[in-house]
């Protein structure tokens, strides 16, 4: 990943007497934001417009890439494997560089700042994998999601509650024995404990059971209709887009088809291409 | 991003440039005299032989680190396995000490390992942790009973000169494979253990081991008469003295304008050097052959990808365990070289700073992975090492000049040779910041 | 009469010297824990910060004597904590600063954090000789005993008498104030759940607003604040030796390590558990013996000593191998930092 890698091989990282592989992180949490900017008139509640970049100094995974979600509705990035989904994701959340086009929340350009600060300015995020803190009691999982707040988290952390009893029956637990579905509703809960303005799931039914995947389903449009704009990844393009106000379709990093999710699942060839017939 | 270079900048030219780098100093130090060199052929070549055996550890440490990537902090407990065996083999035989209780003490020593044997059998079979406990328990009494008095008359014999077993009389050099050899055995046990574990605990493994093993030298006084210092360690070259008797050497040195004091002093340290030469070059042509092997193959595989290579098939910690011997052995010869060289095994000197932290400078700095690399950084080190006591000081006095004489100052110069210390910090460091893959980086 | 005088024996020459070393350990891997946890390497520069952090304990204790300040019946050296704390706190942070940072931006593997670490080790070892030289120190002096061996003779009529050292209760009590707090910051406060989170888990640390850099600088200044009174407490209860404090590095990884690496509960349990086998095994226990059977004649010379004092080092690399072989993440899995 890094040049720093390379320089010892794997050498060493096998020994755990000396070296703790455990919970290592992947992003720069030195790296320090730059000025917010000014949005455009008319833009959707969240934009990522033009978007083109890769990882570190490596090739463009994204060419002239644009996601938005308006306010209260739900959109879905969909598309084969390899098609800088999860990608795109991880630009409008300022994980990649990006050579070219910006990010545009609520009426700011937020092109600029890192990952911690797109949290403060009101984005919820949910990775796909290594979604929660596995040592910690799943409360002190979603205390943590509201590490940014100083007013009263209790209010919030009852709607959590609320909306997955599953997990509010287990609230002492660690969050690491808790079994997938309900990992990923404490996944969720987190990222919702800290009031976004607007939530992004990475794959969110990766790896969960179709009942599972239904509720969580479920959830997320209770959470859609309650007046939170979602923008999620799926693998499931069908479900998706039953439920998508809007969706987009990505080939090779680049926007292939965009449509509400009706629209799509109505055009031949994205049902041809992607939805098997 | 300043690593970039480094990878981009590893050119065929960069081991001859630093060669070159060395033999100036190494010559510099032999003819100039001044603040910062000492002029003297002697030092030069004393370093020098020192610095080959540096080498030689390094190469060993190098090809754990460099061919596995396991990471050996054990390095001075292995230097010490390997300086016993000149004591064992090559010493003359005490008189008195078979008759003593030798027969007994290596009879409990045998019963020792058959108690481990027993234990681990026991487990095996019957996998019950208390009657593991019980065997080992039982067996450590045994072993005592046996061990103690054995020990008590070897040391009663002749304390003030000897006190120990002694040694076989046997050639001086047989003893540095069996240096490797010990360190081998020390390797093979604390291997099977360590690298058995669900995951490595290699580390932290070989950093007890050698702590134990350096204690056991320094305690076990019948094994080499602990603190009390073993002298007078047989030569594999000539003694200085013989040689300025020798009235055709003095002759010869008169005809190269020496006194004949220095020039025995430097062929003495020539012929060790000429020794140590043959057995750097063999261990670094041994291990370049093996790693062009289909082992060194298989050896590089499993370290760029241990899964991938496990999933293949390969024993990944068998290797591993093979090259953590191998590795010790080459040190153990180192060991028993340094022993040779000195003439002295002094068990106080080996300091884990020095003798197992330092040589890892050596392979960081050198280029990990790469077998002339460890050499050239070990002889560097070595030197700075040496010179960091000279210029340490000096530098400190010019520092200081302008200050008034007191306390301070005077505290300042007292402590000026600790300098090397911290030299040697900041060049680990400098070189892990702006050079990581060392001077001569692997290929 | 004769269980009483053994008893007395034990807890003058195992139990109470066995739980002040305890105590020290305990201190010494809860800071490796710590950094193993957040900063993910085992430091070797570890026991010589211990070093130097007592050393500057040492040169304050001298100079508030020389002013002549004193708390008797508390030795001065405890006034000299908190000062010496906060200058090993900064010179910490300079070195993370200076050298852990860059690999923490460039997401560097965690071996080359050790390697490094290894480099900070010479230079902290040689900042210690400079400070204050190589030899032995000694910075107590206060009360030196809180009961004495006459006194317990005179007050309870055995013939063995007990001495507990006022720098041995010190330890044990300082070590369980300082761990009780520790323990309250990591489970009750905002901060410490922080540190705790991005032990876990970094990345999602960072997406919830936690600042790793502060996070970091947190856990270098609580490693330094337990690395200094770790220090101060050894020193203080045997002597003050720099190369004392690369010597004991072996046994604080073993504690760490055997109380499963990352894990505070387990780093002191590791510590009490390594410092009652060194101190039983290595002593000669013919006199608790020789209370509990007189009939029983060990033999001249023999002092029923399972292994010599040398070798205490031993003690705790078994432990650790055993510990290793039937629970191979460490007594206590699970949960870390």
């Amino acid at each position: 990943m890094s040049d720093q890698d390379a320089v010892f091989g794997n050498r060493g990282n096998r020994d755990l007497s000396v070296v703790n592989p455990k919970g290592r992180g992947t992003i720069d949490g030195t790296r320090r934001s730059g000025p917010l900017g000014e949005g455009r008139a008319g833009d959707p509640f969240l934009i990522g417009e033009n978007m083109t970049g890769g990882y570190g100094k490596g090739a463009d995974i994204l060419h002239d890439c644009t996601i938005a979600v308006e306010k209260g509705q739900i959109a879905v990035i969909v598309g084969p494997n390899g098609a800088g989904k999860s990608t795109a994701m991880k630009a409008i959340f300022g994980m990649l560089n990006l050579r070219q086009g910006s990010v545009r929340l609520n009426g700011r350009d937020i092109s600029a700042l890192n990952p911690q600060d797109r949290v403060k300015a009101g984005m919820g995020f949910v990775p796909q994998v290594n979604n929660i803190f596995p040592s910690m009691s799943v409360e002190e999982n979603l205390e943590m999601g509201a590490y940014i707040r100083r007013d009263d988290i209790k209010p919030t952390l009852e709607q959590v509650y609320e909306l997955f009893p599953a997990v509010a029956a287990k609230r002492k637990q660690a969050a690491g024995e808790l079994s997938g579905g309900q990992r990923q509703q404490v996944a969720v809960g987190r990222a919702l404990m800290t009031q976004p303005q607007v939530l992004m799931l990475d794959e969110p039914t990766a790896g969960v059971s179709p009942i599972v995947m239904d509720e969580l389903f479920d959830r997320i449009i209770a959470i859609a209709r309650g007046g939170l704009p979602v923008l999620m990844v799926e693998q499931n393009a069908r479900q998706a887009m039953m439920i998508a106000d809007k969706a987009y379709v990505l080939v090779q990093g680049a926007n292939a088809h965009t449509g509400t999710g009706k629209e799509l699942m109505q055009n031949d060839e994205v049902r041809r291409t992607f939805l098997g017939g | 991003m300043a690593t970039n270079r480094q990878a981009a900048a590893s050119s065929p030219w960069r081991a001859p440039v630093v060669f070159a780098i060395l033999a100036v100093l190494f010559v510099l130090e032999g003819t100039v005299r001044n603040s910062m060199f000492s002029g003297s052929w002697n030092t030069s070549l004393a370093i020098l032989n020192m610095g080959l055996i540096s080498a030689i550890t390094a190469l060993g440490v190098n090809m754990q680190w460099g061919y596995a990537g396991l990471f050996n902090v054990g390095v001075v407990g292995f230097l010490a396995m390997g300086a016993l065996a000149p004591v064992l083999i090559a010493l003359p035989p005490v008189e008195g000490a078979w008759e003593a209780g030798a027969p007994r003490l290596i009879l409990s020593l045998l019963v020792g390992l058959g108690v481990l044997a027993a234990a681990k059998m026991v487990y095996t079979r019957w996998r019950k942790g208390w009657l593991v406990a019980l065997v080992l328990l039982g067996g450590f009494f045994l072993f005592r009973h046996l061990f103690d008095p054995a020990v008590t008359a070897i040391e009663a014999n002749n304390p003030a000169r000897h006190g120990n077993i002694g040694g076989l009389g046997l050639p001086v050099l047989l003893s540095w494979l069996v240096g490797g050899l010990f360190a081998a055995a020390a390797a093979w046990a604390i291997g099977k253990v360590a690298l058995g574990l669900r995951s490595d605990y290699l580390a932290i493994a070989t950093l007890g081991i050698g702590e134990i093993i350096v204690a056991v030298m320094r305690n076990e006084d019948w094994l080499a008469r602990g603190v009390k210092n073993i002298t007078s360690i047989p030569r594999p070259v000539a003694y200085e003295v013989n040689l300025q008797r020798n009235p055709d050497f003095v002759a010869a040195a008169q005809d190269w304008g020496f006194s004949a004091a220095e020039t025995s002093g430097i062929w003495v340290k020539l012929s060790y050097m000429s020794l140590f030469l043959v057995v750097l070059l063999a261990v670094i042509l041994l291990a370049e052959l093996a790693l062009k092997s289909p082992w060194g193959r298989m050896m590089r595989a499993i370290r760029d990808n241990e899964t991938a290579a496990e999933a293949m098939g390969k024993d990944v910690t068998g290797r591993h365990l093979q090259v953590f011997i191998l590795g010790s052995a080459v040190i153990g010869i180192a060991g028993a070289m340094m022993v040779t060289l000195d003439g002295l095994l002094a068990p106080t000197s080996y300091n884990p700073l020095r003798y197992t932290f330092l040589i890892w400078v050596m392979v960081i700095v050198g280029g990990s992975g790469n077998n002339w690399g460890a050499v050239l950084g070990a002889i560097l080190i070595w030197f700075l090492w040496i010179k960091a006591e000279v210029w340490g000081p000096a530098m400190i006095a010019a520092l200081t000049s302008p200050m008034a004489d007191g306390p301070l100052k005077a505290h300042l110069l007292d402590s000026s040779p600790h300098m090397r210390f911290i030299a040697m910090g900041m060049v680990l460091l400098l070189v892990l910041r702006f050079a990581p893959r060392g001077l001569v980086p692997e290929r | 009469m004769d269980i009483l005088n053994a008893l007395v024996v034990f807890l003058n020459f195992v139990f109470i010297p066995a739980a002040a070393y305890g105590a020290q350990l305990a201190l010494g891997a809860l800071g490796v824990t710590l950094i193993y946890g957040i900063l993910r390497f085992s430091n070797f520069a570890h026991g010589d910060t211990m070093a130097f952090g007592t050393a500057i304990v040492i040169l304050l204790t001298w100079g508030l004597q020389a002013l002549g300040v004193s708390i008797q019946p508390l030795p001065t050296a405890l006034l000299a904590l908190v000062p010496a704390i906060a200058l090993t706190a900064v010179l910490v942070l300079v070195t993370d600063r200076l050298v852990y940072r860059f690999y923490r931006k460039q997401k560097a593997a965690p071996i080359i954090f050790v390697m490094a670490s290894v480099g900070v080790m010479f230079v902290m070892n040689g900042l210690t000789r400079l400070l204050i030289g190589v030899n032995e120190q000694r910075m107590d002096d206060g009360a030196r005993f809180i009961i004495d061996v006459r006194t317990f003779r005179e007050m309870t009529g055995l013939t063995e008498g007990l001495a507990l050292r006022s720098t041995q209760a010190l330890t044990v009590g300082l070590a369980f104030v300082v761990m009780i707090a520790l323990f309250w910051f990591l489970n009750r406060t905002r901060s410490g759940k922080a540190m705790r989170a991005y032990s876990d888990n970094e990345d999602l640390a960072l997406l919830s607003g936690i600042d790793p850099e502060r996070v970091v600088r947190l856990t270098w200044i609580i490693a330094a604040g337990l690395m200094v009174i770790a220090g101060s407490l050894y020193g203080l209860d045997k002597s003050y030796r720099p190369f004392n404090y690369f010597q004991i590095l072996l046994p604080i990884f073993a504690a760490a390590i055997v109380g499963g690496l990352g894990n505070p509960l387990g780093a002191i349990a590791g510590g009490f558990l390594v410092a009652f086998s060194e101190v039983a095994v290595t002593y000669p226990w013919v006199r608790v013996v020789g209370y509990l059977a007189p009939w029983y004649d060990p033999g001249q010379g023999n002092l029923m000593q399972l292994l010599g004092t040398e070798y205490k080092f031993a003690v705790s690399f078994v432990i650790l191998i055993v510990v290793l072989l039937f629970r191979p993440t460490g007594l206590f899995r699970g949960k870390s930092v």
